[in-house]
């Protein structure tokens, strides 16, 4: 395995935020990660530094055997240093308990960035698969078939009653969390957002923030996720999330048809605002750049932005986090000093010759 | 468009995803308000894990029940019932089987199922008995350790090695 050169990885984005791929102008990615442990060691709460080293070792060792042909790169995640860890939780190849936590742990990813396999993270083993855009099915399908190369050389803690065991009960059973990330900003304007969540709530399925668990839903990105992993097939959790998205983008679609027919000019006016001071903005947060990026995505999808690309937007979103913007720049940045470097970054890409045919003046 | 409560002109335009077919509804800004806050509190979200297991501490156990369950502790890693509780994670795979009494109420709580019916492992790979002991064995010479008994670490380690051999040797 060789060494991944992060900082040849900022500059261009992953496989699954190309902007490709069905119903991608809403369906950013598709997501299914599986949860399995070891047989014969504790799970991670008891698990001793040797222990975890071991662990570290015995899935490394097979993880590395059996991916051959995928070109899996392996990174030790306890040697990497806090910005090389933020950058991996914002590209959503690690999570930001991974990044946080401490002792022996590691993460394989493939070149396309589409398969990352987590190890000592809450279980011993975290496999997951991300597709760009409504994808579902294909993304089962690749993960299944990793784990099945996996299982032939490794025991899986497996219960006959219960299925694979995990660390915490809620994920017993299949281990499996699909998840399906939205783009909602008409939904959101409508303010119909909180209605959707609570029918979501409903049927028993989860709706989480960009980075997950707890993370705020930053620039209208909206994650939907199987609550249950018990008593359900694989398949049948497939199902349950694919068969709401399609719904899910129904209504956004009927809620910007509904816009850009009763508010065209506000709407027009919002994107073309949000353009402005992101083209021009001397000094600019996280937080208003991801709000204002959501607008212009939405503008790119009704045709008001016609000079932008769609996996050119995409790649904004994550290129202006503070760990980016820090590989990209090269050097460690406080919080002000991102923020000139965040505005200074939109510019250069939003003011290009090949975009709107004037350079940037200065 | 005019709201469908009152005079004022209608700015809130809700669809209602929950009842089969999509209902529209079209309100001013008070009554949209009214309506989004009652259906905010018929709603139940699904209980989280902590809920559940604070929620399952208060029924029908007295205090001297739930004393003794809280004590209670996995013969493999160690711990112990009160443990579970506070963190909501296992120590090993083995306290499935050492908790089952009480993780069939939970499960039911939050999946509303106890039996697995996806995949399952194309080798036999049911945590066998001489695989919870090594999880014992190991933690057992860590003490053995930190104590001092390093006599009795070697022995355990023998043991190990005897076990790991067998296995492998299959």
């Amino acid at each position: 395995m060789s060494r991944v050169n992060l900082d040849n990885m900022a500059e261009k984005s992953g496989e699954w935020l190309k902007g490709e791929g069905p119903e991608s102008d809403i369906v950013v990615s598709s997501r299914i990660r599986l949860a399995r442990n070891l047989t014969d060691y504790p799970f991670i709460s008891k698990a001793t530094e040797l222990d975890r080293e071991e662990i570290e070792k015995t899935l490394r060792n097979t993880v590395t055997d059996v991916s051959k042909q995928d070109l899996l790169d392996y990174l030790d995640v306890n040697e990497l240093d806090d910005i090389d860890r933020q950058f991996l939780v914002e590209r959503q190849l690690i999570s930001r308990e991974h990044a946080e936590s401490e002792g022996a742990r590691g993460v394989a990813i493939d070149a396309g960035e589409r398969t990352s396999l987590m190890i000592n993270e809450e279980d011993h083993l975290r496999i997951q698969v991300m597709h760009s855009g409504f994808d579902l099915v294909a993304a089962w399908e690749r993960i299944n078939e990793i784990d099945d190369r996996l299982e032939q050389r490794t025991a899986y803690a497996f219960h006959s009653r219960l299925g694979y065991l995990t660390a915490c009960p809620t994920n017993v059973g299949t281990g499996m969390r699909v998840s399906v990330m939205l783009h909602l900003p008409a939904l959101v304007i409508t303010r119909q957002i909180e209605k959707v969540f609570r029918s979501l709530h409903k049927i028993s399925l989860a709706v989480r923030g960009l980075y997950g668990e707890g993370s705020q839903a930053m620039g209208d990105f909206y994650q939907i996720s199987n609550q249950i992993t018990l008593g359900k097939s694989e398949e049948e959790l497939v199902t349950q999330v694919g068969d709401v998205v399609p719904v899910l983008i129904d209504y956004e679609r009927r809620a910007r048809e509904f816009l850009q027919k009763e508010s065209h000019e506000n709407l027009h006016d919002k994107v073309s605002r949000a353009f402005g001071i992101l083209s021009t903005a001397q000094t600019i947060s996280s937080e208003e750049t991801m709000h204002l990026l959501s607008s212009i995505r939405m503008g790119v999808e009704l045709g008001l932005l016609p000079e932008l690309g769609m996996g050119q937007v995409n790649e904004l979103f994550i290129q202006t986090q503070p760990a980016h913007l820090q590989k990209i720049s090269g050097t460690e940045l406080d919080t002000a000093d991102r923020n000139v470097a965040r505005a200074t970054f939109l510019r250069r890409h939003l003011n290009r010759e090949d975009i709107n045919g004037s350079p940037e003046a200065n | 468009m005019q709201c469908q409560n009152c005079e004022k002109t209608a700015t809130f335009h809700i669809t209602e995803l929950a009842a089969g077919k999509p209902q529209e509804l079209h309100l001013c800004e008070e009554h949209a308000r009214e309506y989004l806050q009652t259906n905010d509190q018929e709603q139940a979200a699904a209980p989280g894990l902590a809920s559940v297991l604070a929620h399952k501490m208060t029924v029908g156990q007295t205090a001297e029940d739930l004393a003794r369950l809280d004590q209670r502790a996995c013969p493999v890693c160690g711990i112990t019932f009160y443990e579970f509780r506070n963190q909501g994670r296992f120590g090993c795979p083995h306290d499935y089987t050492c908790f089952a009494g009480e993780l069939d109420q939970l499960l039911l709580n939050i999946h509303g199922e106890t039996e697995h019916v996806g995949k399952c492992p194309q080798r036999s790979a049911t945590a066998s008995e001489r695989q919870m002991e090594m999880i014992r064995i190991r933690r057992e010479m860590k003490e053995a350790v930190s104590s001092e008994q390093y006599e009795k670490a070697s022995e355990l380690r023998d043991q190990l090695r005897q076990i790991e051999d067998e296995v492998s040797g299959e």
